[in-house]
């Protein structure tokens, strides 16, 4: 486990119009680990994933101050290009969302919107390398030019997984990506979690602790737009330090 | 001329784009440009087509309000404007060799001289301004390609800017409406008294025709009017309300999926059919038939131009109207409710008349409105099967007249644009316009209303 | 339990009502199309006199005066008639258009000589009598009076009157012969009226649409152009004809009975149903597809480009089909922006003078001649099939291309 700092979010408040959704927080975001955020619902964990690639902004009455740095540059600055930030900054949605387009133009959307290939050849590797990463090229690799939606929802999942692969982020986001999964498809996301881990920062929102037991090298418990309690997993979950943290994980609030 | 140099732009912008574009992918491997070369060539080919086109158009409107403006002084003498706009015309038609009629004016053939010399030098010089512009423009944008050049940033907000503008238009339309009735009416209550207008009893335009009595005899009291358009409205709903509610109620209530998928497309043809052919039906059938009708009670007493054929038959366009939204703001009601009152042992019936009609008040009062808006801005129903004359009565077997067909008997045939007897056409016009609006604005809140109340 | 049943009775009562109401909508449209249909049929066809012309191949055909030569083949059919009033009584028969007719005919032989029975075009009031529409009253109908029925009667002997496909109809503008008459300068007019109404109003309700729903802020301004459309779309639509007529004809001077105004006109009126189709199709577009685009960094603008309007499209084509197909179908600002000429050629660009088949049905409808009654039926049906093949090919984009999410 490298210890290079990636993101680090300080006293970061949002606001949606009047009501505060986040309150203050402080949290660091280690390169090539898994974080996840957990909580209730409503907790702001969502909120939270959202600032770090300012998906908030398609939200008009959504207002944040405080500071998210990546790679020590702060991203919440006007002259950020929000375009550029989030393809670095990759996201996987609650439930699969592929483009009513075929698996191939699902992947290669990102890279010819970003102009990364030069030719169709080296546009053809980008897909197969970010359909294999993401554990999905032998199954689909005969029906490449089929429709995205015709894939199982476990599929659809990774293929979702390939597209943000494919335009090269450092960081990925998601947002309870199992959340619509059976368990068979949810062990292979967990698995794909796990390998993925190697190249890129990895931060997940899930409402289940015991997948982010499973899946993360860090914790983040977070209660009423409040970050209550973060550290390593297996002390989160085994020692906590705060009474709300434990009342969770021991199924009190829930 | 002007379409070579529509073309000639049209080259230009092509021009820049491959350019520009070319320029930019040659700049370095793609991934390190701030916006892709498609957009560096887009945002110079904008550049160089749209000012100099909005100059142009600019530039050739101007040119035409000048010319008319300089040849308007060839004929100083004339004093009616009507003949005045025609000797214009002529001698723009002339220049132009559209006609080779030519005006026994003196001031004619000076005139074509002096529009042929102005527009001759005007479209020189524009044709040299503007592709100077545009040339200028399209070297400026291509000195502007860099790496961190942000086209696609320029590009998009000409775009919602773009956006922004076509969603205004409709608010241009409004204000053109309103201002383009609201100039002529004005106009018009210069001659004419508003309270005479809006109270006499009196309605006959047609005595004002002769320039020698403009604005002196011709009455302009638009009360019968007005009562005529209520009362063939009136007439339209006494069939429309029935028909349209007791369909509304079999459809939503009783009828099976089926019935309900055929019935209620078929029902709304009868919207979908111009109305100039409801029209054509009055006057061939329904007049026939309701004259022979009268003539069986006694001999003569209907005309072919009674209220009760124009309403009727507008009765008939506008059952869709009524069906359509009272079925939708009957279904919009929980059918919580209606089991509810069923399962107290009320049959259909009852459940209708005092559970679902009282739920969907809003959607059903909302329906009416809008049809008898519609029924008092409709037209050609009228136009054909109405009469022209303003009798002041309610007597659905007698001749009455409408808002629109004054308007359209005013305004279509020869006319002279400034006199009473055409303005009067735009305060009718008018009135008919806020009339609908407010109508229509109260519908639209009732319509609000349920919705809300329901979702 | 007397109760009961006088509940069940008004039950049944008003059940019945309903059903009835439904039946009496239903039977007005039929009545309606059954009457301008049984009306219209007979229009498609015209009666036509057969002539035998004899032309021998020495003559030369651009000597030939052509009306005095169609006369005379005419007489010659009847040598026993001489009084003058006779000889007009019998050629009063055809109509006008024989003449040019026979020119094409004598064209077409190419110097070769005529020689056989031709078909010529009878004139409207015989035509109304051979269908049937002006009853015989002894040795009279309607306008052919006892002298023309007695060559009416022996043409008809002979087997030369006959009813054949009315090549007028469709292929020839407005004329003031009746038999002569025919829509298509109607059609083009219209044609170009929708189409320039279609390439104004398509863009500018579409962009609008995309702008209200998906860039502007939820504020005073946008809530008062969102009311401003839903109240333009009830605007009667003659109001919108004078706002053609103060706007584009007399601010602008633009021509007046130009297919162009006509079509900038409706434009203007068919605007409001397109922003409003457009934008329930843009928001039946389901959010995640674009989050999903923008979070792999493409643009807002980009995003509705790629995703939200092409996958909107369907539906706002389907809003737009619908909103021409009115469109074609107006009048009344029509009236108002003058396009109620009486135009005899078929305009070759929307700046020349035209009608529009709407128009033309009215012009006709209030035409003394007899004759113009299954005409405007017939323009009726034309226009009929218009609307019906246009409300078809929504009805095909909503059930095939359409998705549901």
């Amino acid at each position: 486990m490298s210890e290079k700092l990636k993101i680090s979010i300080k006293n970061l408040n949002v606001f949606y119009a009047e009501k505060q959704a986040l309150f203050d927080i402080n949290l660091n975001i280690m390169e090539r680990e898994v974080t996840s955020l957990i909580g209730p619902s409503g907790c702001g964990k969502s909120t939270l994933l959202k600032c770090l690639n300012r998906m908030n902004d398609l939200i008009d009455i959504c207002t944040m101050d405080g500071q998210v740095m990546i790679d020590g540059a702060n991203i919440n600055t006007p002259d950020q290009d929000p375009v550029l930030l989030r393809s670095k900054v990759g996201m996987v949605f609650q439930k699969p969302n592929p483009f009513p387009k075929s698996i191939y133009d699902n992947v290669a959307y990102g890279p010819r919107l970003h102009g990364m290939a030069q030719s169709k050849d080296e546009l053809d590797s980008m897909v197969i390398k970010s359909l294999t990463r993401a554990g999905l090229y032998d199954e689909v690799k005969n029906r490449l030019f089929e429709a995205g939606t015709g894939l199982s929802g476990g599929q659809q999942q990774r293929l979702c997984i390939a597209r943000a692969l494919a335009v090269n982020p450092e960081i990925i986001l998601m947002d309870e990506p199992c959340s619509a999964l059976d368990p068979i498809a949810t062990a292979k996301i967990e698995e794909l979690i796990e390998e993925l881990k190697r190249k890129y920062t990895i931060v997940i929102v899930t409402h289940s602790m015991q997948q982010a037991a499973r899946v993360s090298d860090r914790t983040a418990y977070m209660h009423m737009g409040e970050l209550i309690e973060s550290g390593f997993t297996k002390n989160i979950f085994s020692n906590p330090q705060h009474q709300k943290t434990q009342d969770y994980i021991t199924g009190r609030i829930g | 001329m002007t379409e070579l140099l529509y073309i000639a732009l049209f080259i230009l912008a092509s021009y820049s784009f491959m350019v520009n574009k070319g320029r930019a992918a040659s700049l370095g491997k793609f991934n390190t440009l701030h916006s892709q070369p498609y957009y560096h060539g887009l945002y110079s080919s904008i550049l160089t087509f749209l000012p100099a086109i909005i100059l142009l158009i600019f530039w050739s409107s101007i040119q035409n309000i000048m010319t008319n403006l300089s040849i308007r002084d060839f004929f100083v003498d004339v004093s009616d404007p009507g003949l005045i706009k025609f000797y214009i015309d002529s001698v723009i038609n002339y220049s132009n060799g559209v006609s080779s009629k030519i005006i026994e004016h003196d001031g004619f053939m000076p005139a074509v001289e002096k529009y042929s010399s102005l527009t001759y030098t005007s479209t020189i010089l524009k044709v040299i301004v503007v592709t100077g512009l545009s040339i200028i423009l399209l070297r400026a944008s291509i000195k502007v390609v860099t790496v961190d050049f942000k086209a696609r940033d320029y590009v998009e907000s000409m775009f919602t800017t773009l956006m922004k503008f076509s969603s205004v238009i409709a608010i241009f339309v409004t204000i053109g409406i309103v201002l383009s009735l609201l100039f002529e009416t004005l106009r018009f209550f210069a001659t004419v008294n508003v309270f005479d207008f809006l109270f006499g009893l009196h309605w006959s335009p047609q005595t004002a025709i002769r320039a020698d009595q403009v604005g002196s005899s011709g009455s302009f009291g638009a009360i019968p009017v007005f009562l005529g358009t209520i009362l063939i409205s009136i007439i339209a709903m006494l069939v429309a309300v029935p028909i349209g509610m007791y369909s509304a109620i079999y459809l939503s209530q009783y009828a099976s999926e089926t019935v309900r998928t055929y019935a209620k497309p078929i029902i709304e043809i009868l919207a979908g059919i111009p109305t100039v052919v409801y029209g054509f039906f009055a006057v061939i059938t329904v007049a026939p038939f309701f004259r022979d009708l009268g003539d069986k009670i006694s001999p003569g007493t209907l005309s072919g131009e009674s209220a009760i054929i124009a309403g009727s038959v507008m009765g008939i366009m506008i059952i869709p109207f009524i069906t359509s939204l009272t079925d939708d703001a009957m279904n919009a009601v929980p059918s919580s409710l209606k089991e509810g009152s069923l399962a107290m042992g009320a049959t259909v019936s009852e459940t209708t008349k005092q559970v679902i009609i009282p739920a969907s008040f809003h959607g059903i009062v909302a329906s009416f409105l809008l049809a008898f808006s519609r029924a008092i801005g409709e037209t050609m129903i009228v136009v054909m099967a109405a009469g022209f004359a303003a009798n002041l009565t309610l007597n659905p077997f007698e001749s009455v007249t409408t808002v629109t067909v004054q308007i359209v008997g005013l305004l279509t045939g020869d006319q002279e644009f400034d006199s009473a007897k055409t303005l009067s056409a735009f305060a009718l016009a008018f009135v008919l316009f806020f009339l609908t609006l407010i109508l229509n604005i109260i519908a639209l809140n009732m319509v609000k209303k349920y919705r809300e109340q329901y979702e | 339990m007397n109760n009961l049943n006088k509940r069940n009775k008004a039950e049944k009562r008003f059940k019945l009502y309903g059903i009835s109401a439904v039946i009496i909508a239903i039977t007005f449209l039929f009545v309606l199309l059954f009457n301008i249909f049984s009306s219209g049929a007979s229009a498609f066809k015209a009666s036509y006199i057969g002539v035998k012309i004899e032309i021998p191949s020495a003559m030369n055909i651009d000597e030939i005066n052509s009306r005095k030569e169609f006369k005379r083949q005419v007489l010659k059919m009847f040598p026993e008639v001489e009084t003058r009033s006779d000889k007009r009584a019998l050629l009063s028969l055809f109509s006008k258009g024989a003449i040019y007719e026979f020119e094409d005919l004598l064209e077409q032989s190419d110097s070769n000589g005529l020689d056989g029975y031709y078909w010529f075009l009878a004139h409207g009031d015989l035509d109304m009598y051979i269908k049937g529409t002006v009853e015989r009253r002894g040795n009279e109908a309607g306008r052919i009076n006892s002298k023309r029925m007695t060559f009416v009667d022996a043409l008809r002997e002979q087997n030369l009157i006959q009813l054949q496909a009315n090549k007028y109809l469709l292929s020839s503008a407005d004329s003031r012969e009746p038999e002569m008459a025919g829509i298509r300068g109607a059609i083009v007019g219209s044609l170009y009226a929708i189409l320039i109404a279609f390439i104004v109003s398509f863009p500018l309700g579409v962009l609008s649409a995309l702008y209200m729903e998906k860039l502007a802020s939820r504020n005073k301004f946008s809530d008062i152009i969102e009311t401003n459309i839903n109240n333009l779309a009830a605007v009667p639509s003659i109001v919108f004809g004078l706002l053609g007529l103060a706007i584009f004809l007399n601010f602008f001077s633009l021509p007046r009975s130009a297919p162009l105004v006509g079509g900038l006109t409706l434009a203007v009126m068919t605007l409001p149903t397109i922003v409003i189709a457009s934008r329930s199709a843009i928001k039946s577009v389901p959010p995640s597809i674009e989050e999903a685009s923008i979070g792999l960094g493409a643009s807002k603008i980009q995003t509705l480009m790629n995703f939200t309007l092409p996958l909107a499209m369907p539906g706002i084509m389907t809003g737009t089909i619908i909103g021409i197909a009115r469109a074609l179908g107006e009048t009344a600002p029509l009236l108002m922006i003058g396009m109620v000429a009486f135009v005899v050629d078929v305009p070759g660009t929307p700046l020349d003078p035209s009608t529009a088949l709407p128009v033309q049905i009215f012009l006709w409808a209030d035409s003394p001649e007899r004759a113009f009654v299954e005409r405007t039926s017939a323009a009726i049906m034309v226009l009929l099939l218009f609307l019906v093949l246009l409300n078809l090919a929504a009805i095909y984009i909503r059930n095939k291309l359409e998705r549901k999410w």
